[in-house]
Formats: C-alpha cells, sequence, structure tokens
C-alpha cells in the first residue's frame, strides 16, 4: 500500500516536471515528436534507478559515518555523471540496438536536474532503500508521461495559426501551463 | 566599451531566460514571489562570478579531454561553499529555495558560461560576463516573480497593493508558473519586433 502511494504521489499528484518544475530542459528540449519522447524516457527512467541506488548507497556508507553530509552536492554529481558515462560505454558494446535508441539523449541526462533532485530527495525524505527506488521508479514514470503527452499536444500545435509574438517557446510555455492544470486536478486523491 | 559590452551582454542581448531560454527549473520553480526570484537569482550570480573566476584561472591546467567534469567539480565547490553560507546567515531564504540550491550544479548557465566564456578569457573579463550574465538572470526571476506575485497575492516584496482574495491563486501554483512565463516571452518578442 506505501509504495502504491509513493507511485500515485510521484507520478500523478507531485509530478516532477508540472507540480516540481524539475527536468523543464528536455521537456521543453526534446519532445517535438513521441518516439523522441520515449527515447528520452528510457534513458532518463534508466540512469535515474541507477543513480539513485548508487548514491544512496554512498550516502548511507560513506558521507553519513564519515559526517561529511555537506559533501552531498560535489559526491552526487560527480556520481551521476560517471554513471552516464559507464551506461554509455558498456550500452555501446553489449546492447548496440538499445544504444542506437538512446544513444543522443544519454550525454543529456548529466545535466537533467530530476536526476540528481530524485537523488537528494530520497535522501531529505529519509526513505529507506527500497522506497527509494519505488520513487525513483515512479518519478521517472511521472517525467515520461509528462514528456509524451507534451509531445503529443506539439505534434498538433504545430498546426496551429498563432500570432508571430506567441510561436516557439511562448506557446509551448503556455500549453505546459494548461497541462499543469490538468494535473492539479489529482492532487486531491492522496 | 568593451567591457560595457561584455557585461550587458547577458543583461539583455544574450538574457539567460528571455533568450536563451537556459536555466529554466529554477526559473520556474522558486518565482512564486518577487523576493524568492532575487534571492534565487543572486544565489545564482554569487556561483557564477565563483566558478567563472576559478574556471579562468585554471583552465590552463585541465586536460581538454576532462575538462567538463572538471568545470562541474569546480562549479559543485562553490554551490556546496553557497548552500552551507546560506543555511548559516539566511535560513528562512534557504529553506524558501529548498532543492535549487544545490541544483544551481545542474544550472546550464553556469556551465555553458565555463565553457563558452570563462575558459577562453583572463580572470578579470570572465568575472564582468558572470556579473552580467547573473544580473540578467536575476533581473528575469525578479519580474517574473514580481508578475506572480502581484497577480496571485496582490502583494509586490510582501507589501499588499489590493485585497489579498481578489488575487488569481493559479498564479502563484506550478500552472501559473509556466503561462506567465510563456506570456512575458512572447510580450518580450513583440517589443524586440516593433523595436
Amino acid at each position: 500500500m506505501e509504495y502504491i502511494l509513493i507511485f500515485i504521489t510521484a507520478v500523478f499528484v507531485n509530478n516532477i516536471v508540472l507540480a516540481q518544475f524539475l527536468g523543464i530542459c528536455p521537456f521543453l528540449g526534446v519532445s517535438k515528436s513521441v518516439p523522441t519522447a520515449l527515447g528520452m524516457t528510457g534513458a532518463v527512467t534508466f540512469v535515474m534507478i541507477l543513480a539513485t541506488l548508487v548514491t544512496f548507497i554512498i550516502q548511507k556508507t560513506l558521507l553519513d559515518p564519515l559526517g561529511i553530509a555537506f559533501m552531498q552536492t560535489i559526491t552526487f554529481i560527480l556520481v551521476i555523471a560517471t554513471l552516464v558515462q559507464i551506461v554509455e560505454i558498456i550500452l555501446k558494446k553489449a546492447a548496440p540496438a538499445l544504444y542506437q535508441a538512446l544513444g543522443v539523449f544519454l550525454p543529456l541526462i548529466t545535466t537533467n536536474c530530476c536526476v540528481l533532485g530524485v537523488a537528494i530527495m530520497v535522501i531529505q525524505k529519509d526513505y529507506n532503500l527500497l522506497q527509494s527506488l519505488v520513487f525513483a521508479a515512479s518519478t521517472a514514470v511521472g517525467f515520461g508521461l509528462a514528456l509524451v503527452i507534451f509531445a503529443g499536444i506539439r505534434e498538433q500545435l504545430a498546426y496551429a495559426r498563432l500570432p508571430e509574438a506567441l510561436q516557439g517557446p511562448a506557446i509551448s510555455l503556455v500549453a505546459a501551463g494548461l497541462l499543469a492544470m490538468a494535473f492539479m486536478g489529482f492532487s486531491g486523491i492522496v | 566599451m568593451n567591457n560595457w559590452k561584455i557585461f550587458s551582454n547577458g543583461l539583455f542581448k544574450e538574457n539567460p531566460i528571455f533568450v536563451l531560454l537556459l536555466g529554466m527549473c529554477p526559473t520556474l520553480g522558486v518565482t512564486t514571489s518577487a523576493i524568492n526570484g532575487l534571492g534565487m537569482g543572486l544565489a545564482t550570480t554569487f556561483a557564477l562570478l565563483l566558478s567563472n573566476a576559478v574556471i579562468s584561472l585554471a583552465s590552463h591546467l585541465i586536460p581538454d579531454k576532462i575538462r567538463i567534469p572538471g568545470y562541474i567539480v569546480i562549479i559543485a565547490t562553490a554551490v556546496t561553499i553557497l548552500d552551507v553560507g546560506m543555511a548559516a546567515y539566511l535560513p528562512s531564504l534557504h529553506a524558501a529555495l529548498g532543492i535549487f540550491i544545490p541544483l544551481i550544479v545542474v544550472n546550464c548557465i553556469v556551465l555553458g558560461r565555463a565553457e563558452a566564456f570563462a575558459s577562453k578569457n583572463k580572470p578579470l573579463l570572465s568575472l564582468l560576463d558572470g556579473l552580467g550574465m547573473g544580473l540578467g538572470f536575476t533581473l528575469a526571476l525578479t519580474l517574473l516573480g514580481s508578475i506572480r506575485e502581484i497577480l496571485g497575492s496582490g502583494k509586490l516584496f510582501n507589501v499588499a497593493l489590493y485585497d489579498e482574495n481578489l488575487g488569481i491563486l493559479i498564479f502563484v501554483l506550478p500552472p501559473g508558473a509556466f503561462i506567465a512565463l510563456g506570456y512575458l516571452i512572447a510580450i518580450i518578442n513583440k517589443i524586440k519586433k516593433t523595436l
């Protein structure tokens, strides 16, 4: 039950993109078509779960016992950057098809703030390891859901006739606002 | 004159938010009020100044192949100093900005200026560039924060302008951030066209 609650909260109520404003750059950047949105979601899900696992273990076995929790930011960002590199190298060798599909998106993930954000959030929320992993996976699903819906909207938006000043990022932001408003409807359910 | 150009570049011509659309997460996340926007802007400016100065001084020591991880470590150090300092001296602002303080590390503006400017220029010019970009970012955040605060809660910098109950609540909630910024960018596009 507890895990279902974490899942629903992370996907709908506190959606990482639309309610917490993390990962806006890929949300606006790679949401031009549904297939690219799915590719980005795959890469983010993969790295987010892995990064949360590794940073959680480092926090509990190194930073906390040594009393150097203030090194959190530096440690986590290095771990994430390294992980992304390792994942890229391994995928290239072991799963070339998957690498082809995710290829372009992988390097972008280092600077995707939702990965670092989730790693820090699970520590702040004092989750245990299993809760953290469920939270990371659910957040990734929430990210994917927002990205895919938004990509669908933008595919339609491309055909809309707009005033010149609103074209491009301006109308995307307004559309994202309306989508966020729709997601606010979930706020009562938990 | 040249110095002024470097400084004003970040303020207007290449404003990180309105023109380059970089660093959107804190822009949307913390601008529920003008004071939060101002605080976040100044915090980012500090991180930019420190990392730009250090990177500009150290860039010839860092091998080209590992320069990005090197820059990230320098930036993360600057952000950690900021995080610890703010927790000690400005605890309420630190609490209001929350997770967005450590996330300055992954703010594209900071790494972007390190790569595009600080690594190729002298420390003094890099500081000037950091100051211009940082203040441009601060300007944008304060403007967006003011608009949202005025429309949403009828206040500006916590000074009541009209009855709070008449405020349009949606503007201080997450959707309002997207909509306000979207129309702000549209207005700026329009002004640029007519100029």
